[in-house]
């Protein structure tokens, strides 16, 4: 009997010392959140597992990259330094962005052509269509045997279902 | 037994599928129309036949036969009736194999619904239709096959799927399956290969019956789109339905608080949505101003060949990495498969260029026309600027060995001013009428939608001044919305002067009248609401993280949290399940307990977040497991804030019901009367073949 209370008042005890680890760890400064690990854990990507950022990824190995982060923010690095630092060990993938320069500005400047090339595309046909109006008028003056009142009547009840 | 009737039967469809392809082309070339009644007869005889595969297949798997090498893969002990016979779509040769069995029964539908009207069309479209089958049924049989046997062979570490017995090899029969992926046991994941594959096969159709037009050069004269706009429409429903239950089930289910990843396979499926969007809007514009034909044609190539390609892509694992697309023929085969029928299309469209000029010309740079063909070219930059992202990764380790992930904030930031013009021109386009209009009416259709939209904003940017990125967001879904609106107003106030009807009648009245019209404005209501739930996720999601003791609270946004106790229990599909008791409040109020989870699948040693959701029209709280510690005396806890969430699944929801509207049949039984009205009737008359 003796010896349950004892263990019960030693986990109360334990649980109050688990309370206090966590407030004065959260409460010293320079000891970073995880919402601030999370911020920074968001601009990355998993290495291992592809179109998962850092931040969500639940694999081992992305814990233990979490806690890097922990580590190098406590040790006062900015957030820089710390992509760069993975971009340094793991490459250009751990980066959500791709990069501006070399081959890799190419994912960006395509589409960004292919959108102004189309514009210029949709501009010149336009511009074709408008410009063959007069031959068209002529065969459409020439073709409809439709009468006149008749035609202006569908005309009308077009332009009500319009 | 089964299996090998199932086999049988497939091997069959095959030879059926190849031989409808040869006798319909003979046919149509030589003009004999026994050979096309023999295919004809060949095509509805495989979708029989691959329904006996389909059952044998979920017959393996309903009595759970382990000497399969598919059921072994897909199917376990642990798993429920319902989702093994569901398994039939979660592993890649019963995925496959559901694919062709589905493109059959659509090529059955339409040789008894079209046989009779476009006899001259039909050749063409059995062998291009069937062609397709073909190839998914071949690539079933020789590379994928769902009914291998699981094969022992001496001094081998693995277990060899084979259909025959390889040489020193004897039969095996594991105890236990390993199972579906757990991440794949979801309502979403379950309705959602369906309704994708219905989508892609669906899209086929027209494609075959544009091939078709093509070959004979009778695409000249439209009929073509007519005769496929209902199946157009049904496989964009189908689409549509399987990208929100996609988003649905990554949501629920991958634990991140979003729906939507840019993710390789997404993107796969997101192409072939957006080529044949714009292919819808530029039928339109074929029916009513006789333009856009070489672009409409343009448009059906580039979706049948995106749909390929994504099934490819979903199927092969070949964007994560180069390697995947050696590990077997599936590559090499699909590869194949997609440029010979581009190039072989755009071949032939090529070759009839010329007699699809347009009908009319452009009467006015203020028209719907102009809408029609900008919208068109932005839908098309989305999906290239989506496509090239989503195979840059693959061009970049091939050309430069460096390997590098292309990730959302690329997508969005490329696409989002796509988006934005997109849902612009959505919102002007309907004030602007065909033909030619003047400036001065055009900025009178705009004024009040105008006004009232900066009215709008002026207020919600006030309320949501810490966001000012919003507000140009914010700003475009309520000018479209007003602008949807007044074309409503529009309508019923014509009808209340008109006949005196009271506002409810005439509204309903609008609808039933002019379906096709309204029920498109319903759609374009749908984008407004999905639009608006991008803009929540995109810039008022909030979040926060931290380690709870009992008793202790987690607070973001107005809510808490407090953590109550851990508790572990078993649960169904083989799995344990570790729930949090805690419990959400607001302002200090109570609002009702929440139990996030962790549920471990113990055959597949798997984890998986499910969230606890607490829903409201505006706002999701939406909490996750992530950890505990000291045996459950505190527990790790993430709470996303996702504002507006819920409009995305209701947008989704009302660009389904706009497309059913939308797609109704015409009252009465007469088929597809709104035709008649064609402007161009007016115009010469073009003559068959030129």
């Amino acid at each position: 009997m003796k010896s349950k209370v004892l263990l019960t008042i030693l986990t109360i005890a334990a649980s109050f010392f688990a309370v206090y680890v966590v407030y004065a760890q959260e409460g010293r400064p320079g000891y970073p959140t995880d919402d601030q690990v999370n911020a920074v854990a968001k601009k990355l990507y998993c290495p291992v597992c592809p179109n998962t950022p850092l931040d969500v990824c639940e694999t081992k190995a992305c814990q233990d990259w979490r806690a890097q982060i922990r580590d190098q923010l406590t040790k006062g690095w900015s957030e820089e330094q710390i992509i760069a630092y993975f971009v340094d060990q793991y490459g250009q993938r751990v980066l959500g962005e791709p990069q501006r320069r070399g081959f890799t500005s190419m994912v960006w400047v395509l589409p960004l052509i292919s959108t102004i090339l189309g514009l210029v595309v949709v501009w010149q046909v336009l511009r074709s269509w408008k410009s063959g109006k007069k031959s068209q008028t002529g065969i459409a003056t020439a073709a409809p045997q439709v009468p006149v009142d008749i035609q202006a009547l569908v005309e009308k009840e077009l332009r009500e279902i319009d | 037994m089964v299996a090998d009737v199932g086999l049988v039967a497939l091997v069959i469809a095959f030879f059926f599928s190849v031989y409808a392809v040869l006798a319909s082309i003979y046919g149509g070339l030589k003009g004999r129309s026994a050979w096309v009644e023999s295919a004809r007869n060949a095509s509805l005889i495989v979708f029989p036949l691959l329904s006996i595969s389909v059952l044998a297949v979920v017959y393996s798997l309903y009595v759970l036969d382990l000497s399969q090498a598919y059921v072994y893969d897909v199917a376990s002990h642990a798993m429920s009736t319902f989702l093994r016979v569901t398994a039939l779509w979660g592993g890649q040769q019963g995925s496959v194999l559901f694919w062709a069995w589905i493109m059959s029964g659509f090529v059955l539908l339409v040789l008894i619904r079209k046989w009779e009207q476009d006899r001259e069309l039909m050749p063409y479209v059995i062998a291009v239709a069937m062609l397709t089958t073909a190839f998914f049924v071949g690539v079933v049989v020789f590379i994928t096959n769902p009914f291998a046997r699981l094969w022992y062979v001496q001094g081998a570490t693995d277990l060899t799927p084979a259909i025959f017995q390889p040489a020193n090899a004897m039969p095996y029969i594991p105890e236990e399956g390993q199972g579906l992926n757990p991440l794949l046991r979801h309502f979403g994941m379950i309705g959602h290969p369906p309704t994708t594959y219905i989508g892609f096969t669906g899209f086929v159709i027209p494609y075959a019956f544009a091939i078709a037009a093509l070959i004979t050069g009778k695409s000249r004269d439209d009929d073509w789109i007519r005769t496929t706009r209902r199946w157009t429409l049904v496989a964009w429903i189908f689409l549509t339905i399987g990208l929100v239950l996609g988003g649905r089930w990554a949501y629920d289910v991958l634990g991140w608080g979003g729906f939507w990843g840019w993710d390789p396979v997404e993107n796969a499926m997101f192409m072939p949505w957006l080529t044949g969007t714009a292919f819808l809007h530029s039928v339109m514009m074929t029916e009513k101003r006789g333009m856009l034909k070489q672009w409409n044609m343009i448009l059906i190539i580039l979706t049948y060949a995106l749909t390929i390609f994504g099934t490819f892509i979903t199927r092969t694992g070949v964007i994560s990495s180069v390697h995947a697309f050696a590990k077997s023929a599936l590559g090499p085969a699909f590869f194949a498969f997609i440029g010979i029928t581009f190039l072989g299309s755009m071949s032939l469209l090529f070759y009839r260029w010329n007699s699809l000029k347009a009908e009319h010309q452009l009467e006015s740079f203020v028209s719907r026309e102009v809408a029609f063909v900008l919208q068109n070219m932005i839908f098309l930059a989305i999906a290239f600027a989506v496509f090239w992202g989503t195979v840059f990764p693959l061009i970049s380790e091939l050309v430069t060995g460096n390997k590098i992930t292309v990730d959302p904030p690329y997508f969005k930031k490329v696409t989002g001013p796509l988006f934005f013009s997109l849902v612009l021109l959505m919102g002007i386009a309907p004030l602007s009428s065909w033909r030619k209009q003047s400036l001065r009416n055009f900025g009178r259709a705009m004024l009040v939608p105008f006004l009232g939209s900066l009215g709008i904003t002026a207020v919600w940017g006030y309320l949501h001044r810490m966001h000012p990125a919003s507000i140009a967001g914010l700003w475009l879904v309520s000018f479209v919305l007003l602008a949807i609106l007044a074309e409503f107003w529009k309508g019923i106030q014509a009808r209340r002067h008109g006949r005196g009807e009271n506002p409810l009648v005439a509204f309903g009245k609008l609808i039933s009248r002019n379906h096709r019209r309204y029920g498109g404005y319903i759609i374009h209501l749908g984008v407004v609401m999905l639009a608006l739930g991008i803009i929540g996720d995109t810039y008022f999601k909030q979040e926060t993280q931290g380690t709870l003791t009992a008793g202790q609270s987690l607070s973001v946004a107005g809510y808490s949290l407090r953590f109550e106790g851990l508790k572990s229990y078993p649960g169904t599909d083989g799995r344990e399940i570790i729930e949090a008791d805690t419990t959400l409040l607001k302002n200090g109020n109570t609002i009702r307990p929440m139990q996030p989870r962790r549920d471990f699948f113990i055959v597949q040693e798997q984890p998986v977040t499910v969230p606890a959701v607490y829903a409201t029209a505006g706002t999701d709280v939406y909490i996750l497991l992530l950890d505990w510690q000291d045996d459950g005396r505190s527990a790790t806890f993430k709470i996303y804030i996702n504002s507006l969430i819920n409009w995305v699944w209701g947008g989704g929801l009302m660009m389904i019901l706009g497309t059913l509207i939308a797609a109704w049949p015409p009252r009465g039984g007469k088929k597809e009367t709104t035709y008649q009205l064609r402007p161009q009737v007016f115009g010469p008359q073009p003559s068959a073949g030129d």
